[in-house]
């Protein structure tokens, strides 16, 4: 029997394997695909302070092996989501984590206030990285001050675990994840989406409304499994790493590189089932290998 | 209405012309529950460049012979391979997906199809004739070849027809047939590409008419859960997938 259990600093969950943010919604649409308190965790769309209708349609174009989307946080604040949607998911024995974002500090600061109240939400994700709102999102993210300012200030108010989304549209990953782990960050969670685009021929037009957006999907892996073994190898706090996985060996191949847990994205819209089979998958790859402990994979990636 | 993920068997192939064709799909088990407009999202397997499932809507059920057909046009490299099916391979999907229509309340129902947006109409045909009712069915397209499966769609209701290079039916657009101006039309349900839904719905808005259409945006997921297909309305953004694919015409903002 393998012990899939991990403790990702603090946050005990009982599995590595958690869904990312605005791939499965607020855990409910998959309710009638998988049993959702067999997943590590989940996710919880991006929320900011107050109501976001995000970008015009077209919101997403398939490209190859990924697509690009530029959604913009469409939800509907933080109040809507403590009232009507906590109670509906507050009893999933899983973890449940909300994705929160924000156009400046302030925002951050009140939402994760708010949520910090909220007992069966064992941590945030801060999100400094979504690449597709004018103002605030990756704006955070791209620079080692204005990330180490996000969370220097949420890290005041929120005392439970947080764990901070990098961008990959940086020049040196490692340094932004150094300056948000001095700064309190629980963990670290990466990649989120590359900035990309897509055009059109037969009109010229872009195919996003917002002309970029950003890529998911199995493209970006390998850029993803470079940036989880770069930060793994950078700083002291753990890494759930994300980007592209499709299976159970892509999740594994995350460990391998450094992360104590992953996120299954894009895949889920692919296959709605899939987070539990990479659950099932990563089980019987340690039961072939003899691995007693999920956590014996994390960073044995072997170089000599 | 419980979704699910189901490997379907291709219980037949027909194909219609070199730009249609018609799937049968049957499972071992009883087929659930599925409503007119409603939609299902197709695997596309070995394709390399095809990342998405496809969403493509129920043309028909019959419970009887437990089969679901979907009716396809090939637009792109999905539907392409999904042409390449052959009788017994398996088609896995999520479904059934979406809303569906309202039920009509007085009997003079006229469903509006233009292109592929004929595909729902057929089972929505069906369903209401099941209750009773006596459906007109407009079907326009470019020319009579796109004009398929006539005698499937005269079972079910009064079928009309018009091409806009006049090869079959009234020459023109869905919106330039007589029964339009017949006074018989107390409620429409369309589908069809953005520019017929605009003019069948602003004629409806200004006849006083109750008019429902089914929209075809993009969308990733089907499920409600990525926000990629919405649809501005009087009441923000709506998903296609979930809270549609059936919007009231007075909701939209196009």
């Amino acid at each position: 029997m393998v012990n899939l259990k991990v403790d990702f600093n603090g946050l005990k969950l009982k599995n590595p394997v958690l869904t990312a943010s605005g791939t499965f919604g607020y855990g409910e649409e998959f309710a009638d695909f998988i049993d959702l308190n067999s997943l590590g965790g989940f996710i919880v769309k991006g929320t900011t302070l107050l109501p976001r209708e995000g970008n015009n349609y077209p919101r997403m174009a398939e490209t190859p092996s990924g697509m690009l989307n530029a959604v913009g946080l469409q939800n509907k604040g933080v109040n809507y989501f403590c009232e009507v949607i906590y109670p509906r998911i507050q009893h999933y024995s899983t973890a449940v984590i909300v994705n929160l974002s924000g156009s400046q500090i302030s925002d951050y600061v009140q939402a994760a206030e708010m949520l910090n109240g909220l007992e069966h939400v064992p941590a945030i994700e801060l999100n400094i990285s979504c690449p597709n709102v004018k103002e605030g999102g990756m704006a955070f993210g791209t620079s080692c001050a204005s990330a180490a300012a996000v969370v220097n200030e949420v890290r005041k108010v929120y005392k439970k675990h947080l764990m901070v989304k990098l961008s990959p549209n940086v020049t040196n990953i490692a340094e932004i994840a150094r300056s948000v782990e001095a700064e309190g960050a629980d963990s670290i969670s990466l990649i989120n989406t590359l900035l990309g685009m897509a055009i059109d021929v037969n009109t010229r037009r872009p195919k996003l409304s917002t002309i970029t957006g950003g890529l998911s999907g199995p493209a970006v892996k390998p850029v993803a499994v470079r940036m989880v073994w770069q930060v793994f190898n950078a700083v002291n706090i753990p890494v759930c790493g994300l980007g592209g996985i499709m299976n159970a060996a892509d999740a594994i191949e995350f460990m391998l590189a450094g992360a104590t847990c992953v996120q299954v994205g894009t895949a889920n819209f692919i296959d709605p089932m899939v987070s539990v089979k990479i659950v099932e998958g990563i089980s019987e790859y340690c039961e072939k290998y003899g691995v007693k402990r999920v956590s014996e994979l994390v960073g044995a990636l072997q170089v000599n | 209405m419980k979704k699910y993920v189901h490997d379907l068997i291709v219980y037949d192939k027909q194909v219609l012309n070199d730009e249609y064709f018609l799937l049968e799909l049957t499972y071992s088990e009883p087929l659930p529950d599925m409503l007119p407009a409603q939609f299902v999202e197709v695997l596309v397997e070995n394709a390399p460049g095809v990342f998405l499932r496809r969403p493509i809507s129920i043309h028909d059920v019959d419970y009887e012979k437990n089969t679901l057909k979907l009716l396809i046009q090939i637009v792109g490299e999905g539907t392409r391979r999904l042409s390449l099916l052959q009788t017994g391979d398996t088609v896995n999907l999520v479904y059934p997906l979406g809303n569906t229509f309202s039920m009509p309340e007085k009997p003079g129902i006229l469903l509006v199809g233009g292109g592929c947006g004929m595909a729902p109409l057929l089972y929505t045909a069906r369903y209401f004739r099941d209750f009773g009712f006596e459906p007109q069915i407009l079907i326009g397209a470019r020319s009579k070849r796109g004009l398929l499966l006539r005698d499937e769609y005269r079972k079910y209701g009064e079928l009309l027809t018009c091409t806009e290079d006049g090869s079959y039916g009234t020459k023109g657009y869905v919106t330039d047939h007589p029964v339009f101006t017949s006074g018989k039309i107390d409620v429409i349900y369309a589908c069809g590409p953005k520019p017929m839904l605009k003019a069948v719905g602003n004629w409806a808005l200004t006849s006083n008419v109750h008019c429902e259409v089914s929209l075809e945006n993009l969308m990733a997921c089907g499920i409600g859960a990525c926000l990629c297909c919405v649809q501005k309305t009087i009441a923000g953004n709506k998903t296609v997938c979930q809270e549609g694919p059936v919007f009231n015409i007075k909701e939209i903002v196009w």
